[in-house]
């Protein structure tokens, strides 16, 4: 095929295409670029004191902050957090550790689908199956919707983690005549441990951006949290429902919600990959 | 390994525990699929019903008359997922090859950081700029421009809004672009350097080696990419909500707006009072979970009949 065509044609075909590929990672990197600076130049205007101590105040009345929004969305992923990283954990171990069958295979298939499952639906079906027999919106039912949004994500990693961990070291551990969750405990999770910290604060990354599920499930609320079986106001609800008011002033108070999350965001991500650089140094890797 | 020698008593005991609770936690997987499932289709009863296969065929969405057909939902998400994907899909491409192949050495890690980061922004922010940034430029300058040039075709005919469904396609392919480059450019970095260098050393220029070595060795794993970046633009919520202007009509020209199935949910759900009219839209929830459940299944089959021998454990 190479020798067909002549060296000219080849090294145009070439440039051609270095171009495009090129342009095409140019503009990529324009509109993103371009998205943050919109984010990050209309958020500031934002944020200052009140911003993260006070109240939201009725529109037309300036000044207020989202304070409950942001207390309610930590609340809200703390309780996630809580009951979706045990149990990926736990899941995640199963599947590596004993998962080598039948079941295994079927429950690595769904959690690998799970992973990207629309989360809208997660929120209609923890509506359905909390918040109508409770009936009423909840704190605690928004917990459980990005709980559920987290526990594949948690699995997943895991699952890899441990895998990567060598057979040899878990079988040194049991031939030593530690029992089998002795060694899991011992050691898998040890040489595994930089590597799930990473998958946890990814997947807590991304729920804490979450806006679907939250919709029916932890509804929203203008005052603090009261309990988490009470309605509970969080950022990304706040920012969806103050972008669409035709109010201006909570229209700005959105770009500083987003700036807000957008900022977590990132700085989580960036721990993340601290946490993975620091273990790889610590093993020279 | 010191802690090793003070092995607790009871041990079989904990070993049994201990296997009895990871296996606990795996089934549970299992066992909230199925009953995300089997809820959703219980309450979609009524609905599925009253309205049998009309639903997925009726374009009639009225919840005054008690009303209810899918297709105009159903359709906005297909057309909205296909305009971001032919959209992003080659700059995806593009990008993962200039960040693997093609950018100075001491620019890869860093542009390769810089995408996986934006990969991680909530999509939420995607939907702000497009209602406030974006809208406004599409409408006053880019849609005008679309209509006098390409205006003979229905697709870019009426009033140019900027909310619509050309919008959420933008916006959606913008979202999905940073997650499908970085996952190729991870496929992309696995092909092994020996393999370049022999095409290099055969006189290959650059383009030829990606288009002969590095494409084909990697080729499961884009393609795994792109369907990953399909499911999410096609359950994606807030992205589309903001900018999509949610009207229940079907149009031909991109510039009206429409809606998708998402949309419709995050915008009715707490406010349908009526029964029939909460079954209807956990029925469209229950449709889209079962779109993507498709697609991500069909890639993750794919993935695994792919795979080569010797790679699986």
């Amino acid at each position: 095929m190479m020798k067909t065509r002549s060296k000219t044609v080849r090294k145009l075909v070439n440039i051609a295409a270095l171009l495009a590929s090129g342009l095409s990672a140019i503009i990529g990197l324009v509109f993103l670029v371009w998205i943050l600076l919109d984010v990050f130049s209309k958020g500031i205007g934002a944020i200052n004191w009140k911003f993260f101590t006070e109240l939201p105040t009725p529109p037309g009345i300036s000044g207020g902050g989202l304070a409950n929004a942001m207390l309610g969305t930590v609340i809200i992923t703390v309780l996630a957090t809580i009951l979706g990283v045990p149990l990926g954990i736990l899941a995640g171990t199963y599947l590596s550790e004993f998962g080598r069958n039948r079941l295994g295979e079927i429950i690595r298939f769904l959690t690998n689908t799970f992973v990207s499952a629309p989360s809208i639906v997660i929120g209609v079906f923890v509506y359905a199956v909390m918040v109508v027999p409770l009936g009423n919106f909840s704190g605690l039912a928004g917990g459980i919707s990005l709980a559920i949004i987290m526990l594949p994500v948690v699995t997943r990693t895991t699952e890899e983690m441990l895998r990567l961990v060598p057979d040899s070291m878990r079988e040194a551990a049991l031939a030593l005549g530690a029992p089998y969750w002795h060694m899991v405990w011992k050691v898998a999770y040890r040489s595994a441990g930089a590597g799930m910290m990473t998958g946890i604060i990814l997947a807590i990354a991304r729920v804490s951006g979450e806006t679907a599920p939250l919709l029916f499930t932890a509804l929203n609320s203008p005052y603090w949290p009261n309990g988490i079986m009470q309605p509970m106001a969080n950022l990304t609800v706040t920012i969806f429902n103050y972008a669409m008011s035709p109010y201006e002033d909570w229209q700005v108070q959105a770009w500083g919600g987003s700036l807000l999350i957008a900022l977590t965001v990132l700085v989580m991500n960036i721990a993340a990959r601290m946490v993975v650089r620091r273990a790889g140094k610590s093993r020279k890797r | 390994m010191a802690g090793l020698k003070d092995t607790p008593r009871h041990s079989s005991w904990m070993e049994t525990g201990f296997r009895f609770l990871t296996w606990g936690a795996g089934f549970f997987i299992l066992i909230l699929l199925l009953a995300m499932m089997a809820v959703l289709i219980y309450d979609a009863w009524p609905a599925i019903q009253k309205f049998g296969l009309d639903f997925l065929i009726s374009t009639e969405w009225n919840p005054v008359l008690g009303k209810f057909g899918a297709l105009t939902t159903i359709i906005g998400t297909l057309v909205s997922t296909a305009l971001a994907m032919i959209l992003a899909v080659p700059l995806a491409l593009g990008v993962a090859l200039f960040l693997t192949e093609m950018a100075p050495d001491f620019l890869r890690p860093v542009f390769g950081t810089a995408i996986e980061l934006l990969a991680a922004i909530p999509s939420i922010i995607y939907g702000m700029w497009g209602l406030f940034i974006f809208a406004p430029i599409l409408a006053d300058h880019v849609q005008p421009w679309l209509s006098e040039h390409l205006g003979f075709l229905p697709l870019f005919q009426g009033p140019p809004m900027g909310i619509g469904m050309l919008n959420a396609g933008i916006v959606l392919a913008v979202m999905i672009l940073p997650f499908m480059a970085s996952v190729i450019r991870d496929m992309l970095l696995m092909t092994p350097q020996v393999l370049k260098e022999s095409a290099y050393g055969l006189g290959a220029t650059t383009w030829e080696v990606i288009w002969q070595v590095v494409m084909p060795y990697g080729r499961r794993g884009i393609v795994g990419g792109l369907f990953l970046g399909l499911g999410r633009a096609l359950g994606e919520t807030m992205a589309v909500t903001f900018v999509i202007g949610n009207a229940h009509e079907l149009s031909w020209s991109l510039f009206d707006p429409a809606n998708t199935i998402a949309s419709t949910l995050a915008n009715e759900f707490t406010e349908a009072a009526d029964p029939i009219y909460l079954s209807a839209l956990v029925e469209l929830g229950l449709v889209l979970f079962l779109i993507t459940f498709v697609v991500l299944g069909l890639a993750e089959w794919w993935l695994r009949h792919t795979a080569p021998r010797g790679l699986e454990k």
